[in-house]
């Protein structure tokens, strides 16, 4: 086994923590359990990796086992890259055909060899028909560097391709071209909507997020306030039937489920601006004000589902704002109407 | 337009009541709840919160009669300051003899304000009130203002003989001059 090999392996290793690393060894399954067992844990993370690393050295793995696990890697520990959502369309008169996983993976190969010549390509099924791709990009005189690599998860019974943020941009046509010959299909557009967690935007754009409905009555609603009520008599508020409309309207637009979660959304502006009085250095301006906004949070839906009740901002809030998982985009674009 | 003044119902005995208004509720609660809990003495109080004003008139017969407004701002919230200026218009003149004063919150951490201190310091002289400053979200702050409300209440009430709002309000004057001048 090559140094290359691994450098790389000890480095997957070192990346994924203490606790999750017999986990994802007995997923990878490539160690079997009796060696797994010699492992001391209680060491440093540099000796367990180190241990592990020779292991393989034993078992002789080779690039294609560290890809796998490169890939187990990421699955597991998902927030680690950028996603950004594409959606491929057919033309419409196509005929609806059987999707066959295997032949999807070859043709994929296929199509990004054939283009490009060094290329390292791994796949892994997941599980809801997912197929994660790993691809390490080379150039035409360089073996593939295996720390430069683009994720692409594809859900073989939908037109959603997820496909990570890689520094490596050139080669991103071929990517799509590929992708569109494997799936048979016609055009591949970027939506505007990326997040760290892949989970919530699968349950964006799947439609997933609004499952928890329960049908509920107006009792539970007022169960509820009189838990939060103060019970000392003395202290009375005044403005009880307000707080009661805030809280209503802030479930009928965000409703009573978790909001799924992205970090941040973007507004860019492309209007002229408005001024009522004809003086000023404005006024008079015929080009578009550029002005960019960003919310940023750790999670923005919910901080903005909880702006009303705690008072520091109208119900009800912004249409822009709102319906951000509704359309299933949080870049969004302004421009006079 | 329903206006707030301060002498049109009959006081009760031994009661007397502040009102706390701003946008954000759990503030009030907090500022409320360590107000009832610092008050000692035979002295009663209790405490009305509100997010602006006018006050809902359905409940205009049970209420008592409000002895002393404290306007609570956000130096981060701008929409505080907006609900602030809009219930303004609603108070009766009379009041502004002593028994209202503002409340500023959230100037310590200085790099969000939202707000800026001079827009506040105005008010406060144009409305001829005290200006208070504290950090309503710290235990401590929040409680040594919640005593100094007390203190203010009590005289606005009528229950220190010998002091009256208006007293207080010539007595300190002096920092109120003082701040005019630094606006100028």
């Amino acid at each position: 086994m090559d140094e290359i090999v691994s450098e790389f392996i000890r480095r997957t290793i070192l990346k994924i923590p203490v606790a999750e690393i017999l986990k994802i060894l007995r997923i990878w399954n490539f160690i079997p359990e009796s060696q797994l067992k010699t492992i001391n844990f209680q060491k440093f993370k540099e000796d367990v990796c180190q241990q592990v690393v020779e292991l393989c050295k034993k078992k002789r793995a080779s690039m294609e086992e560290a890809a796998i696990l490169d890939i187990i890697y990421h699955q597991t520990c998902q927030i680690k890259k950028i996603w950004i959502v594409y959606k491929m369309t057919k033309t419409p008169d196509e005929e609806v055909d059987l999707f066959d996983m295997e032949e999807f993976k070859d043709t994929f190969k296929k199509v990004l060899q054939r283009a490009l010549k060094n290329v390292h390509i791994s796949f892994r099924d997941y599980e809801d028909n997912a197929v994660w791709i790993r691809i390490a990009w080379g150039t035409p005189y360089m073996q593939p560097n295996q720390y430069k690599t683009t994720y692409v998860v594809y859900y073989s019974q939908t037109p959603f391709v997820f496909i990570s943020h890689c520094r490596v941009k050139k080669y991103i046509p071929e990517l799509w071209q590929a992708l569109m010959t494997a799936g048979n299909y016609h055009k591949i557009r970027q939506m505007e909507l990326r997040s760290l967690y892949l989970d919530s935007l699968k349950s964006i754009v799947f439609k997933q997020y609004n499952q928890d409905f329960q049908t509920y009555c107006l009792t539970p609603l007022q169960e509820g306030n009189t838990e939060n009520e103060i019970v000392d008599p003395r202290i009375i508020n005044e403005n009880v039937k307000e707080k009661e409309r805030i809280q209503r309207v802030t479930r009928e637009t965000f409703g009573d489920y978790v909001q799924p979660r992205i970090e941040f959304a973007q507004y860019k502006l492309e209007t002229k601006f408005k001024i009522d009085s004809k003086n000023g250095i404005l006024a008079e301006r015929e080009e578009p004000f550029r002005c960019l906004v960003k919310f940023s949070s750790p999670h923005l839906l919910e901080a903005l589902k909880s702006l009303a009740p705690a008072g520091i901002a109208d119900a009800p809030l912004s249409s822009l704002l709102t319906c951000i998982p509704h359309k299933a985009m949080n870049y969004f674009t302004i421009r006079e109407k | 337009m329903a206006l707030l003044r301060p002498l049109d119902k009959l006081p009760t005995l031994d009661v007397a009541t502040v009102l706390l208004l701003g946008t954000e509720e759990t503030l009030l609660q907090q500022l409320g709840a360590a107000i009832i809990e610092e008050c000692e003495g035979t002295a009663k109080i209790q405490v009305h919160m509100a997010s602006s004003l006018p006050l809902p008139s359905d409940r205009e017969c049970f209420r008592p009669r409000i002895d002393l407004i404290v306007f609570v701002l956000s130096l981060h919230s701008k929409y505080s300051l907006k609900t602030v200026e809009l219930s303004l218009p609603h108070v009766d003149a009379s009041f502004f003899l002593g028994k209202v004063c503002f409340l500023v919150t959230g100037a310590r951490n200085e790099q969000n304000n939202g707000v800026h201190l001079d827009t506040v310091k105005k008010m406060a002289a144009t409305y001829h009130s005290p200006l208070l400053f504290a950090d309503l979200e710290v235990k401590c702050f929040r409680v040594s203002m919640a005593q100094r409300l007390i203190r203010i209440l009590q005289i606005c009430a009528g229950h220190v003989p010998g002091l009256s709002a208006l007293n207080l309000l010539s007595m300190m004057k002096g920092s109120l001059d003082l701040s005019e001048q630094e606006c100028d």
